[in-house]
């Protein structure tokens, strides 16, 4: 019989903590894809953040070091300059790389390390119970902005995939999102490029990921997944922002 | 056999040689006085060989690019002081969580806060109780000159990489800024370990993950427990000290770092007048060689540290000697003008004597 489907073997076959709904589990499986398609698994360290993103060791079949929070961009800076031969990849959430650790995302960036970088945006901090993050929308209610964000008081969301387009240093920047069958298949070539330019030699790839999190914005997971593409691909669009193959 | 080589180097750049030797590949650092010399040294040389040198933008980028090479098995540092050596404890609490060697370079200069340049030792707690949260220890190794700061450096990577836990050399100002001529000893040939435990891409083979998450039920204690043997097997093992006329001493004055030599010379002083009066120099601060204290306080019961800061290694003085010893301090805080003189130390022995 013909095999028509199958789990990335990238993956281990085992259940994720995450919770219904998440788009954390279809991030991996695209990830993994991008690295079955370049049969690069048994050569990739992938460093872990903090947040719901920690548990990377226990889903993909590599080779993992955790970082502390905010500082994988400074920890794959480590691994890729002593093991250059390595694809060494981040996978961060929008606390980790835009709130705590600004510093260390914008200089490895800007170093055009030649690692790639999966940024997970959902609006809030997951683990910690649903706190506002850097890129909060206006007006969103969270644990710590309990008459919602207020930007007078909090500022305006981060645009990563925008802001760090703007460096020289980056090759590849781009937002995706997995909210319907149309932006995962365009989200899988695009994480599968951003892998191309490291399996190439090229520079620093970003990926921001536009993710739902129905426990802490206390939606279902069916309309979770509609706010995705309701509030925040209008606020954060999708799209490459930067495709520099000369660098 | 050829003739070893002799320099005439500053402290620093002793550190910075001494870690050629020993084979580190990746230096990372940011500029903070009184310790460039070493990034500045490395950024011209370390690429010679083949090594990486990055200049981070901070010293927290600093420590972390260090754990993430490290975690590759190859040999990794980073060099600070007082502030800059504060921002890294987050990095040191996790590569003492993950079991990761490093060598940290400290040349202490006098705080808190933006402090001053000057040569200080109030750094001692901080190196040597765990910098950081959490509940571990490093090793810290204090030189008291040029040959020092080139020798312990080589064996701060061996003892790293021995008990797979980072390892600061704790030196200050005036070790770090003084010119001495060194002997380039080579690398010490020892057996240490293979890095099973290194991430390196599985391969096709097992899995290894470098981490400090321990959710698992014990986990957590389990491993607590498995370091506190750790540091245990290091004090049985690795404790050093340097002795000085101590055999016949009616009084042992204790001191490390640079003030070890002013102490030396108040001692020669002391000797000279027919004063019977010994040195005990610790060179390892963690693990602190409290059997050498204990011993030597079982027959001479009048003890007087110094120290350049208001009292810190004298708590661990007197915890590891004899109970009926008697402990005096004798301290001067960092800050400009803040070097105890011969003469000074020697009016302190004869006050105790």
């Amino acid at each position: 019989m013909k095999q028509v489907f199958s789990k990335p073997v990238s993956l281990k076959d085992v259940q994720t903590h995450f919770c219904p709904g998440c788009h954390h589990g279809s991030i991996h499986r695209l990830v993994a894809e991008a690295m079955d398609s370049f049969g690069i698994a048994d050569k990739t360290i992938g460093c872990a953040s903090v947040g719901c993103s920690v548990f990377l060791y226990g889903y993909f079949n590599i080779d993992v070091v955790e970082s502390p929070h905010g500082r994988a961009p400074a920890v794959a800076t480590g691994v890729k300059r002593a093991r250059p031969d390595r694809i060494v990849f981040t996978y961060q959430g929008d606390g980790d790389l835009a709130a705590i650790g600004t510093s260390e995302i914008i200089h490895a960036a800007n170093r055009g390390e030649k690692i790639t970088v999966i940024f997970v945006n959902n609006t809030t901090y997951g683990m910690t119970g649903g706190q506002m993050a850097p890129t909060t929308m206006p007006g969103q209610k969270t644990s710590t902005s309990p008459n919602g964000r207020d930007v007078a008081n909090d500022g305006k969301p981060f645009k990563m995939a925008e802001l760090l387009s703007n460096l020289d240093g980056v090759a590849y920047s781009a937002r995706v999102a997995l909210n319907n069958p149309k932006n995962v298949l365009q989200a899988k070539k695009i994480i599968k490029n951003a892998f191309q330019y490291q399996v190439e030699g090229k520079g620093f790839a970003f990926i921001e990921a536009l993710a739902a999190c129905p426990t802490n914005w206390g939606m279902n997971p069916l309309a979770a997944n509609e706010r995705v593409g309701s509030e925040m691909i209008p606020y954060f669009p999708l799209g490459v922002f930067k495709n520099n193959e000369n660098l | 056999m050829t003739a070893l080589k002799r320099k005439f180097v500053k402290g620093n750049e002793a550190v910075a040689m001494a870690a050629i030797e020993a084979g580190v590949q990746c230096y990372f650092g940011y500029p903070i006085t009184p310790q460039s010399d070493i990034p500045e040294y490395l950024s011209r040389e370390l690429p010679k060989v083949g090594g990486t040198f990055i200049q981070v933008e901070s010293e927290i980028g600093a420590i972390n690019m260090v754990l993430g090479a490290s975690a590759c098995g190859v040999r990794a540092m980073t060099s600070s002081s007082g502030p800059g050596i504060s921002l890294k404890q987050e990095g040191i609490s996790y590569m003492a969580g993950s079991e990761l060697p490093g060598v940290i370079v400290d040349i202490m200069r006098s705080g808190p806060g933006l402090g001053g340049i000057d040569a200080s030792q109030a750094d001692y707690h901080q190196a040597t109780k765990g910098g950081g949260h959490g509940g571990y220890r490093i090793i810290v190794l204090a030189p008291n000159s040029g040959q020092e700061m080139y020798d312990l450096t080589m064996l701060a990577f061996d003892l790293s990489d021995q008990y797979r836990m980072p390892a600061m050399v704790l030196a200050d100002s005036v070790l770090g800024q003084m010119k001495e001529s060194i002997v380039l000893n080579p690398r010490p040939t020892v057996d240490l370990p293979a890095k099973g435990w290194a991430v390196r891409g599985t391969g096709g083979g097992q899995q290894n993950v470098v981490k400090s998450l321990y959710l698992g039920d014990g986990e957590m204690e389990k491993f607590h427990w498995k370091m506190h043997a750790r540091y245990q097997e290091l004090a049985d093992k690795e404790s050093r000290w340097e002795e000085y006329q101590t055999a016949d001493a009616e009084l042992i004055v204790t001191a490390f770092g640079c003030t070890s030599r002013i102490a030396r010379t108040a001692v020669e002083m002391a000797r000279a007048e027919g004063i019977k009066v010994g040195l005990m120099r610790p060179v390892t601060l963690f693990p602190f060689p409290k059997k050498a204290y204990a011993d030597l306080s079982s027959h001479c019961k009048k003890w007087l540290t110094i120290e350049l800061s208001t009292g810190q290694m004298v708590d661990d003085v007197r915890l590891a000697v004899a109970r009926d010893a008697e402990v005096a301090f004798y301290g001067r805080p960092p800050g400009a003008g803040s070097l105890p003189t011969p003469e000074e130390l020697f009016a302190q022995i004869k006050k105790f004597c």
